[in-house]
């Protein structure tokens, strides 16, 4: 690879001579700002972003520089202590995109270059409204950022600000205040590069300007919500969040969205046990720092009222009791080590961790059971939304719970529990009679284990009811589309009794087979990982924060 | 005892000169084109051949010709960063967006000689290979760009436009751009957004120079309507004998549009530094001095982006001699030969070629509230000084012109004015925003202490 050396406040630095462009990935020049970035020296910026083609318009970024002198033959003249001649350049530069060139010398922290930056900061602040106490921005604003690292302690603005549009509604799920925007265009760019959407555009001129929709047009694709991210001030707020915490209480954890295939990574920010909102986490060989808001939005389930929190088991007489854990799992594993093989089916959702299913699949070898998953398909848009709506269903694959043709086994289930050849139904994570496999049918089992989350129709049917866990009030594992392992995280306590599935389905495991399978996470998938073709060769530690592919983990 | 030297005027000044083909026929109109096109490849004593195009580039460059939009480049050197021969279009494209307050010399052409305009604009697209130029015309000028029509149409039925050029084979047609009123559409990436459609956003330099990355990321040149026209002349009397024309790297004639406090303001046509400031505003060949009693108080040399002078000023300029030696020479402002070299020397600019005269009984503060105000309105807002800063300075400068200035106000207004232009901002238009105030407050600083009530 070819490289350049150039020196940044001093500092020398060999950086690539070029670098993927963020939208056509062919190399491009390398510029100021990316070479600062390699040598970790910090220039503050708004409209740079490094997923988005440059706009150079903020001007926050502003550095000195100067270039080797050149003699005749090309060659650096030398001063008499033969470091090269530097030649000063007259007028700044923008970082963000000036490309580098070989023994460049870069100043990035001159009173100059502090003097311009300070200049930036006053011009944006002096039409800016100063609603810091009531913007959901605070707390994660650049304005607020750089304000405290080069702004000016007293203003000199004494005229009437210019007034824009405030709450002005952009689409359904985006609120956008003119007053508070900096006009960076990263949203513009966004939508008409990222997206594909060419949605959004600045309408007047000068200090007037502000964002907009095309007249008579709604900012509605399935990505909107990223301009609230990417938005480095509070100009644009999501009407979700909006008000609804000041985000320096919120807790964030690392984990994936489960709404698709995909796998999308993202931070879910929770407070007291309550989830606030999901943001992208960048991961380049997944969803870039993007996330769809269908996916964005789909938490609020988590928090529902009517979550099933207790362990339940059928009495004889049909009455419903509350038992505890203990009681629960050593009663089902009483009951499933005396069932005949290929009397037995296991439908496990593919919304499991690939853990739970490993566990499972553990099950259905032990007594002789069928199996397999209920396959969930929608529409998928051209970007990161799949249309296969499980976020693991090549977990489900891999571990052997269902075929690669997901669903395949349901209607054999249903046709065998009909004509009595089965008698005994494990049930994780979903409502079977969605699938055809009705009350009526259901009634002619001996045993019915459910373990779900929230109540269906499958649930009172139930002679177990175990209450499980969303995504977010455990930890493990999901295999996406792409088959990439990554890890999700715990962000909350989960209601009542409920408890991750991994952890009971271990201790059942344990009472069948005297086998310890790991009670935590990573203990079940450091055991897994040796069993699993795909997964051999992987451990937890491993997976770190962004996942490892199954292929490459084979290599 | 200056002169008006007229090239591009000559005709249009005729009181029976109209903007008819038929008449620029008869004034042996379009006769350098078909020279142009007869030319043929020539060879050096060397032994290399020379391409007719090229030769026509090189009497360009010989000529000296700089450009008369505002930034006096070089027009040979501005032509010779197009790479021929690559497999992308050259595209050409003449700025007839005159916006610079006090400027209306392109005006003045495209309305009274059209076909000189596009005979020139032709030669300069057969010289550099291109088969599709644009005028690009301001929005506001309805007229110019009906009279430039008709003078399209009129070429193409006579064969000096459209395919195959009075049977040369060089086949290029002209389209007329209307803008929708923005100054910053003059400035030649703003002009290439706009001429694809979109917000006029000047673009970011580099990598996005027109020559290399320009119209639809072609190559193009832009060049000013009086560029343009000036290049029919030059390669009608040949590059060398052009640049016998004004002074050293001043070469040619030059449009001066007089405008202001002044008995006989027009446009003028001059050799290039052989006239100065005084001859310009008042000798009886050009503005015929200032009203009865007054005296001259500023000049504005360049249109209202250029820094303004104070009549009273002396000036030091240093100018390359002949040897190469640097000598510096004092001036009077007003005995400053009106080029381009002496006057950025003396520290503005003859930007567009407009003069500005303010005599005595005008306030600098009102007046440089008036530019400040245009230039706020038209800054397009991209990036950040210039949007915030136009507008503060206009509010500040507007404020004390209502009597509410502070003593302080002067400081500020020069802080502003420096945190915006310096190459700060992505164009020139920082610059030109910068410009004025910067020299009005710090010229003019008294008036702006003593007329602060607070």
């Amino acid at each position: 690879m070819e490289t350049i050396t150039v020196k940044i406040d001093g500092q020398v630095v060999e950086v690539p001579a070029t670098m993927p462009d963020p939208i056509t990935g062919k190399p491009a020049p390398t510029t100021m700002m990316q070479a600062c970035n390699l040598a970790n020296i910090i220039v503050p910026h708004y409209c740079f972003h490094e997923k988005l083609p440059i706009a150079g318009n903020c001007r926050m970024c502003l550095v000195q520089y100067g270039t080797p002198v050149m003699g005749p033959d090309r060659k650096p003249i030398l001063n008499p202590d033969k470091t090269p001649k530097i030649a000063k350049a007259p007028r700044p530069v923008v970082a963000c995109s000036t490309p580098i060139s070989p023994g460049m010398e870069i100043y990035t922290n001159t009173p100059e270059v502090r003097k311009m930056r300070q200049a930036v900061l006053e011009f944006l602040l002096i039409n800016h409204p100063l609603d810091c106490p009531i913007c959901d921005q605070a707390g994660e604003c650049k304005l607020q950022e750089y304000t405290f690292d080069y702004g000016s302690p007293v203003s000199e603005f004494i005229e009437t600000k210019v007034h824009k549009p405030k709450q002005a509604l952009l689409g359904p799920r985006v609120i956008y205040d003119a007053e508070r925007c900096i006009l960076c265009t990263r949203c513009i760019r966004f939508t008409r590069d990222i997206v594909g959407d060419d949605a959004l555009g600045i309408v007047n001129r000068g200090s007037y300007s502000a964002i907009s929709t095309f007249h008579g047009r709604q900012f509605d694709n399935n990505y909107t919500l990223n301009t609230v991210d990417i938005c480095p001030v509070g100009a644009l707020t999501t009407r979700d969040f909006r008000f609804r915490m000041r985000v320096w209480f919120l807790k964030e954890t690392r984990t994936v969205c489960t709404s698709c295939a995909m796998g999308c990574n993202i931070l879910i920010g929770s407070r007291n046990n309550i989830i606030y909102r999901f943001t992208p986490r960048e991961n380049d060989a997944v969803n870039s720092c993007w996330l769809c808001d269908f996916g964005r939005l789909n938490y609020k389930w988590i928090n529902r009222k009517d979550r099933i929190s207790t362990v339940f088991s059928k009495t004889e007489n049909g009455v419903c009791e509350e038992v505890d854990w203990q009681t629960a799992i050593e009663k089902i594993a009483g009951y499933l080590k005396n069932v005949k093989p290929g009397t037995s089916a296991i439908i496990a959702s593919a919304r499991l961790s690939n853990e739970e299913l490993w566990l499972l699949s553990k099950l259905k070898k032990l007594i002789g059971a069928m199996s397999d998953s209920v396959p969930r398909f929608d529409k998928a848009d051209n970007f990161l939304l799949k249309s296969d709506r499980n976020p693991n269903t090549n977990g489900a694959i891999l571990t052997g719970i269902c075929s690669e043709r997901i669903g395949e086994n349901l209607q054999n289930i249903k046709n065998k529990i009909e004509q009595g050849e089965l008698k005994t139904l494990i049930v994780f994570g979903e409502d079977v009679v969605k699938v055809g496999i009705t009350p009526q049918i259901l009634s002619k089992l001996d045993m019915l284990v459910v373990s779900d989350i929230l109540p269906n129709a499958t649930t009172p049917l139930a002679n177990y009811l175990l209450p499980g866990c969303a995504a977010a009030e455990k930890s493990g594992t999901f295999t996406n589309i792409n088959l990439r392992v990554q890890k999700f995280n715990k962000a909350i306590e989960p209601p009542g009794k409920a408890r991750p599935e991994y952890e009971f389905l271990s201790e059942l495991l344990v009472l069948m087979t005297d086998e310890k399978s790991g009670y935590t996470a990573k203990e079940i998938f450091d055991k897994m990982t040796a069993g699993i073709v795909g997964f051999n060769r992987m451990n937890w530690s491993k997976l770190g924060d962004t996942g490892i592919s199954v292929e490459k983990a084979n290599q | 005892m200056g002169q008006e030297y007229r090239l591009l005027t000559k005709n249009l000044v005729k009181p029976d000169y109209t903007s008819d083909i038929e008449c620029y026929l008869k004034h042996s109109g379009y006769e350098v084109l078909k020279k142009a096109l007869s030319l043929k490849p020539s060879q050096t004593a060397d032994g290399k051949v020379v391409s007719p195009q090229e030769q026509l580039r090189q009497e360009v460059t010989v000529s000296g010709l700089r450009g008369r939009g505002g930034a006096g480049f070089s027009c040979g050197v501005k032509w010779s960063f197009v790479k021929h021969g690559a497999n992308k279009t050259v595209y050409l494209i003449c700025n007839a967006d005159e916006s610079e307050p006090g400027t209306f010399k392109d005006r003045v052409i495209i309305h009274k000689d059209p076909h000189q305009l596009l005979e020139g604009m032709i030669i300069a697209c057969y010289a550099n290979n291109v088969h599709l130029a644009y005028i690009y015309i301001r929005g506001e000028m309805m007229d110019g760009a009906r009279i430039l029509q008709k003078a399209i149409n009129e070429a193409k039925g006579k064969g000096f436009l459209g395919k195959n050029i009075l049977g040369s084979g060089y086949d290029l047609e002209i389209y007329i751009h209307r803008g929708a009123g923005a100054y910053i559409c003059g400035e030649e990436t703003g002009l290439i957004e706009s001429l694809e459609g979109k917000r006029p956003y000047p673009r970011i330099k580099p990598p996005y120079f027109p020559a290399v990355l320009g119209l639809y990321q072609c190559p193009t040149i832009v060049n000013n309507v009086e560029t343009l026209t000036t290049v029919k002349h030059i390669i009608e009397m040949g590059g060398s004998t052009y640049a016998k024309l004004g002074t050293p790297n001043n070469t040619g004639t030059r449009l001066v549009c007089l405008s202001g406090q002044i008995m006989k303001p027009g446009l003028y046509e001059i050799e290039v530094g052989k006239v100065t400031i005084r001859d310009l505003i008042f000798d009886e060949a050009f503005g015929c001095g200032l009203r009865q009693g007054r005296k001259i108080k500023a000049i504005i040399p360049g249109g209202a982006s250029a820094k303004v002078f104070r009549a009273d000023e002396q000036v030091s300029v240093k100018r390359k001699k002949m040897d190469g030696t640097v000598e510096t020479v004092e001036y009077d402002v007003l005995d400053l030969p009106y080029d381009f070299d002496t006057i950025a020397a003396a520290g503005s600019m003859s930007g567009s070629g407009a003069i500005i005269v303010l005599d005595d009984s005008a306030d600098v503060i009102e007046a440089l509230a008036n530019i400040a105000d245009f230039y706020a309105h038209e800054s397009c807002g991209q990036c950040t000084p210039c949007r915030e800063g136009s507008l503060w300075m206009s509010k500040i400068l507007h404020r004390f012109s209502e009597g509410k200035g502070r003593k302080k106000d002067a400081d500020l207004l020069l802080k502003i004015a420096d945190n915006i232009g310096g190459g700060k901002t992505i164009c020139a238009f920082g610059d030109a925003c910068a410009f004025p105030v910067q020299s009005f407050v710090s010229k003019f600083k008294d008036e702006f202490i003593n007329k602060a009530n607070f």
